[in-house]
């Protein structure tokens, strides 16, 4: 790199000839070395990137799926190639046998069947709930930043943190919600032991980190919408009430696909908060899986050292493909509802794909 | 409207005064900003609030009961005596200046590595012009799809390999930098530096590194602040990968600690509630000093893209 360029301020087409020779010399060291810089600067300015992900993201990516073949204990390494043993009667050693052995987990299922339910049950919430403040904060109010600042707050609060508070607000025994619920009173709900109970209060954790976020990306995507759209709908006599609905909805399509499409794949990744919801002694996820996830199924497979029998990373592998797949398909099906909507109705000057890191 | 003094000229010949307050004046009459939300708009925002300050609230509560034994239930409630004796016995027990440590040394070299790596390529993917350019930014766009899942396996083995297992840089390494951080500044950078000011470097002689550090740099600026942000916040608040890789020293970092105090003290909230009291704060206050910045970069990032 020229660090120090001469940088000459007079044109380079009158130097003083007494300098001559010295200055054409330079003058032509310094296209060649510009020629250079120009080709290569930008290859090199990405390649940190691409040689990170070289290392942490398509190395990983190839590996897991030769980890997934084989029989690899977390402790001591790789066993051979996996064998699916008895669950599936087969001692045959095959590269799909791990992937047989978490398809024939009725806990692999129960993690699905419960990580959909706890993703359903913090998006569709969430994001309505996140609508109706956006409605609000989208006007002329006292103390704006104030108010905005309010609703973002629990994004600084780690799902971890979050999850050990909700875990006691949610507590079975003597927890506030059942407190409270005793001096209306009817009887307890058991939170952590019941299944749908356990979902709801694992949902909670996770709409009261992201719907203020979700509220500020929806509010700023109102603020966006023309005003005159709105003057027009005055015009025909629309209501408040009917200009949210006919107007200020339909314009924000794009915003609230790209907001179901990160809360899935966040949603569909979920792990601290169920991890951390236990309580007590009983194993993560519940005594009877009750609030097992996907990802925690993966953890438990190949990383929690108390996992019965010994820790197997082929099988976390298999898992891992299992839910990418999964994503992969939400991803689609998400890419193609967006696509049909955005050439349906939807406003076509602009277009969300922008993803804030989770 | 179209024959109205816009506010700039206002402010050039009647001064500040006069310009705010037309300015003031015209967001009521015009956008639909101006209407005036009455105290149900208020008493919404106010339970949203207090939904949001509420948990905290209880974490504190718990956290100042003197004993264990009035963890649950309405007393709970109130606010007890026993406050510092368990911030300063979770204090102890979490070791807080090393976890502390640790958090911050992981988050300040993730963001600062994340925001010049990624101004760097944003930079070039945005404004330079090279062969694969395209095919290129639309793999980085790609690869945001892939979920931590899928990586932590074979980095878990890689760690071990690297005998990193337990080590904060097995954390930092994950993290230098993000495919978001990349498109992020790609996107930005596209509207915000013209082809003009690249040029006028250039043809006043200055190298590549040198346009980009005098010219790209000032005008990515407001960007790199917010990435700074948010990659802080996520590796501060990041759980999954270090309870993986940190194994037995859950103590070097804030979340982990937190967890593992938990784990160590099961039945007795009041210590873990100041853990986590403890583990959330530093994040907190600096909300105070951030939080607007916070705000304005999500509401910019969902606009822009």
């Amino acid at each position: 790199m020229s660090a120090t360029p001469v940088a000459p301020n007079k044109p380079p087409q009158s130097p003083p000839p007494a300098r001559d020779d010295a200055y054409e010399r330079k003058l032509r060291a310094r296209g060649r070395r510009g020629r250079f810089d120009v080709k290569a600067s930008p290859y090199l300015y990405i390649s940190p990137f691409f040689l990170l992900f070289l290392l942490v993201g398509l190395f990983p990516l190839l590996y897991t799926g030769w980890i997934a073949t084989r029989n690899w204990n977390t402790l001591t390494g790789d066993g051979g190639v996996a064998v699916c043993g008895l669950i599936c009667n087969s001692t045959e050693p095959s590269i799909w046998a791990n992937f047989q052995w978490v398809m024939h987990q009725h806990v692999f299922w129960i993690a699905l069947r419960n990580t959909f339910s706890i993703f359903a049950l913090s998006t569709i919430p969430q994001i309505i709930m996140a609508l109706i403040l956006a409605a609000i904060l989208d006007a002329n109010l006292k103390a704006k930043t104030f108010w905005r600042m309010g609703v973002l707050l629990p994004y600084v609060i780690a799902p971890s943190a979050a999850a050990i508070i909700f875990s006691q607000i949610f507590s079975d025994q003597g927890g506030l919600i059942n407190t409270v619920i005793g001096w209306i009173g009817l009887d307890p709900i058991r939170w952590h032991a019941n299944t749908l109970a356990s979902h709801i209060a694992i949902a909670t954790i996770v709409n009261f980190r992201w719907t203020g976020y979700n509220t500020l990306i929806l509010l700023a995507a109102m603020q966006a919408i023309p005003r005159d759209v709105f003057e027009a709908a005055v015009v025909d006599g629309a209501g408040r009430f009917r200009q949210f609905f006919s107007v200020t909805i339909p314009m924000l399509r794009p915003t609230l696909i790209f907001v179901i499409i990160t809360s899935t794949i966040g949603g569909l990744q979920i792990f601290d908060e169920p991890q951390l919801f236990t309580q007590g002694t009983s194993g993560y996820g519940g005594h009877s899986n009750q609030f097992l996830t996907v990802s925690l199924f993966l953890w438990n497979q190949g990383f929690n050292s108390v996992t019965p029998g010994t820790p197997n990373l082929g099988r976390a592998a298999a898992a891992a493909w299992i839910l990418f797949v999964i994503v992969v398909i939400f991803a689609v099906l998400n890419y193609v509802l967006t696509q049909r909507i955005a050439s349906d109705a939807g406003p076509k000057q602009r277009k969300k794909k922008k993803a804030v890191a989770r | 409207m179209s024959n109205e003094v816009s506010v700039a000229t206002l402010r050039q010949y009647g001064g500040n005064g006069v310009a705010n307050a037309a300015q003031r004046k015209r967001k009521l009459a015009v956008t639909s900003e101006g209407r005036r939300p009455g105290w149900v708009s208020y008493t919404y925002l106010t339970i949203a609030l207090l939904l949001v300050i509420f948990p905290l609230y209880y974490a504190f509560s718990i956290a100042s009961q003197p004993t264990p034994d009035t963890q649950y239930g309405p007393q709970a409630l109130k606010f007890g005596s026993g406050l510092f004796t368990n911030l300063s016995n979770a204090f102890e027990e979490l070791g807080y200046w090393h976890a502390l440590g640790g958090t911050f040394m992981v988050s300040a070299v993730c963001s600062v590595t994340t925001v010049l790596f990624a101004t760097l390529a944003g930079y070039s993917f945005s404004k330079l012009s090279f062969r694969g350019r395209k095919g290129l930014l639309l793999f980085v766009v790609a690869t945001m799809a892939i979920p931590t899942q899928l990586a932590v396996v074979p980095l878990f083995v890689l760690m071990n390999k690297l005998h990193l297992f337990g080590s904060l840089w097995a954390v930092v390494i994950p993290g230098i930098v993000t495919a978001f951080g990349v498109f992020w500044m790609t996107q930005y950078l596209e509207g915000a530096l013209p082809y003009e000011l690249i040029e006028a470097a250039r043809m006043d002689g200055a190298s590549m590194i040198r346009t980009f550090w005098n010219v790209a740099i000032p005008a990515a600026r407001p960007a790199m602040a917010m990435l700074f942000l948010f990659t802080f916040v996520a590796q501060w608040t990041n759980y999954f990968w270090p309870t993986i890789i940190l194994g037995p020293n859950k103590g070097n970092m804030l979340t982990t600690a937190a967890a593992a105090l938990k784990g160590a003290h099961f039945t007795d909230y009041t210590l873990i509630m100041s853990g986590v009291i403890l583990t959330a704060a530093p994040l907190i206050i600096l909300f105070f000093f951030m939080g607007r910045q916070l705000v304005s970069g999500i509401m910019a990032g969902a606009v822009k893209g």
